[in-house]
């Protein structure tokens, strides 16, 4: 009897244990899961073509591409809210450097550098100086903002010079047709940040830096480091969507970023990952991202009023994480 | 047998204040010696001295196995084997279990790529030897959120003896927990004695100190009140001279040891 019990209990201990480790993920898709169905009998018409599922790929990576590294610096314990002014920023260094050598490549080159610098700087800010980030990147944001008005003096640019050139089609052209590039881009920061986070000694420190930093610093991970590296890669996401967004639609406004906010942080905390850092997953943030873009097209789909769509995503977002929360602790 | 650690005349003054006065002190190879003492009897800044945080006042010197340091940096003292088991135990509560004994000290190849079946691996087999976590619930992925504050000690004395410690300074290990945690967290100590390595036990309470220490020093104000081999005193006795110490600053009632 006794040694029955012996011989099953690790095999369960196994599947419990896998399924607990999995808890994040089962939950955000689970979510993704319940709110496709619920738009399928809302609107069984619009969600059984494939239009909708295009608009989706091609308006989500807009804000997922900065979402998955924002994921990096919550788990790491900070937080950054300067990335819409970053988007405009490396816009801002594109069309400096283009109206300048009339070079294309060079101007994406200097968007994707000026978008690390800003990124960099924000981590320098935070950790040599030691203000804590929400309030440094809300400085920064109002910085970065103020600094790409007076510079392009709140004109914005044609970007139809951009269309004659290879960038276009490897940025935002269509795959087979139907794939917008820039989804298969969000699969590709996704898989590089993920294998970074998870099989990578940098991403081990971010878990260990946002789960104790006392404790990280006492055994010799390089915490500073950490942190500034990973406010660099949202530096870099930010430029790279921002040239995305304008290019999608082949004009830089300077106002670029603003409505950004709150979708890309959305995703990373319907996502999973924890408010205090120290957990969090690139998947989980990867679904909540296109959960996030299915709701805004679906309310409309849907065919609820303007007005209404706040309504309707607001209950979701806060329905989703809390429903998430209750099956996760569940699993532990 | 020269000891493995050895202080002569160590002075440390911050400014006006005295924290060490002329400490004598010595940690023998697989020894493990109790360290103990009122707050402000000087126990941590020692332990500072000992990890290269702090540099002695000029004229204390420090040997390690015979050879004499002359400025002891805590990369050194790191690479010639003295770890500190930190109060708070250093580890990262919503992480894996062999997160945390690799925390810092991740096995990886020259690119950062992890080898994470060599780090699963390597604390599995940790799990039988050190830690004797035999239940099959627990595993090298077991989040240390949901160990008890015995098995966390556990946790950061094993890391230390992986990382090939020989010299262990436990930093009041037994704070904050329970009785039956007290028990398996000395099991630990006791297992540093049997892994053939040193250790220094820095505690309050005596009644924690004394079943698990070879020898025992006791620290008032800066310095040396006296030591003693265990098998010297018995724990009566012991208590008894403590109060001694309180009222005169020495065990024998007069002059150092």
């Amino acid at each position: 009897m006794s040694g029955e019990q012996v011989s099953l209990s690790p095999r369960r201990g196994g599947l419990a244990r896998r399924m607990r480790k999995y808890s994040l993920q089962i939950g955000i898709v689970g979510v993704a899961f319940f709110i496709w169905v619920l738009f399928l009998i809302g609107s069984p018409r619009t969600f059984l073509r494939r239009d909708i599922y295009a608009a989706f790929m091609s308006s989500t990576p807009y804000f997922a591409l900065m979402a998955i590294p924002l994921t990096l610096v919550i788990i790491a314990g900070e937080i950054d809210l300067s990335f819409p002014s970053i988007m405009a920023f490396g816009m801002t260094a594109f069309d400096v450097v283009f109206l300048t050598t009339h070079s294309v490549w060079l101007g994406f080159l200097a968007c994707l550098a000026a978008g690390v610098l800003a990124g960099w700087l924000n981590g320098i800010i935070v950790v040599k100086i030691g203000v804590p980030s929400l309030v440094a990147t809300i400085g920064t944001q109002f910085f970065w903002r103020g600094v790409v008005m007076v510079v392009t003096n709140g004109q914005g640019l044609g970007l139809t010079p951009v269309r004659e050139t290879f960038l276009y089609p490897l940025l935002v052209g269509r795959i087979g047709g139907f794939f917008p590039a820039q989804f298969l881009w969000t699969i590709a920061f996704a898989l590089v940040v993920w294998f970074f986070l998870n099989r990578h000694r940098f991403g081990a420190h971010v878990y260990l830096t946002g789960d104790n930093l006392e404790s990280a610093r006492l055994m010799g991970v390089n915490v500073h480091r950490t942190k500034i590296l990973t406010f660099a890669a949202v530096g870099f996401a930010a430029a790279f969507a921002g040239f995305v967004v304008s290019e999608d639609v082949l004009f830089f406004w300077p106002t670029l970023g603003e409505g950004y906010m709150l979708n890309t942080l959305a995703s990373v905390y319907l996502g999973g990952t924890s408010v205090f850092g120290g957990t969090g997953t690139v998947f989980g943030t990867f679904v909540a991202s296109f959960i996030i873009g299915a709701i805004n097209a679906g309310i409309v789909a849907a065919g609820l009023t303007g007005f209404w769509t706040n309504v309707i995503y607001g209950l979701i977002v806060v329905t989703s994480v809390s429903l998430q929360t209750v099956v996760s602790r569940r699993m532990r | 047998m020269e000891p493995f650690l050895q202080l002569k005349n160590v002075s440390k003054t911050f400014g006006e204040v005295a924290a060490l006065r002329g400490i004598n002190f010595e940690v023998g190879a697989n020894e493990i010696v109790g360290l103990l003492g009122d707050n402000g009897a000087g126990k941590s800044t020692m332990v500072k001295i000992l990890t290269g945080y702090h540099q002695p006042d000029p004229g204390g010197e420090l040997y390690l196995k015979g050879r004499r340091i002359e400025h002891l940096s805590v990369a050194q003292a790191r690479g010639l084997g003295i770890e500190v088991v930190y109060q708070e135990r250093a580890l990262a509560d919503q992480q894996s279990l062999w997160r945390n004994i690799f925390m810092g000290r991740e096995l990886a190849d020259r690119w950062g790529r992890l080898d994470l079946k060599g780090m699963r691996r390597e604390t599995g087999k940790l799990m039988q030897t050190l830690m004797g976590f035999t239940s099959a619930a627990v595993s090298p992925d077991s989040v240390v959120k949901t160990f008890s504050g015995g098995e966390r000690q556990g946790v950061a004395i094993t890391r230390a003896l992986y990382f090939k410690a020989e010299l262990i300074i436990l930093d009041e290990p037994t704070m904050g927990l329970s009785l039956s945690e007290t028990r398996k967290c000395l099991d630990f100590v006791a297992g540093i004695r049997a892994a053939g390595k040193s250790a220094i036990f820095i505690d309050h309470n005596i009644f924690h100190v004394y079943p698990v220490a070879d020898r025992i020093v006791v620290l008032d104000r800066g310095a040396v009140a006296g030591q003693f081999l265990k098998n010297e005193l018995t724990l009566q006795e012991l208590i008894d001279r403590l109060y001694l110490v309180a009222q005169t600053g020495s065990l024998n009632g007069g002059g150092g040891k």
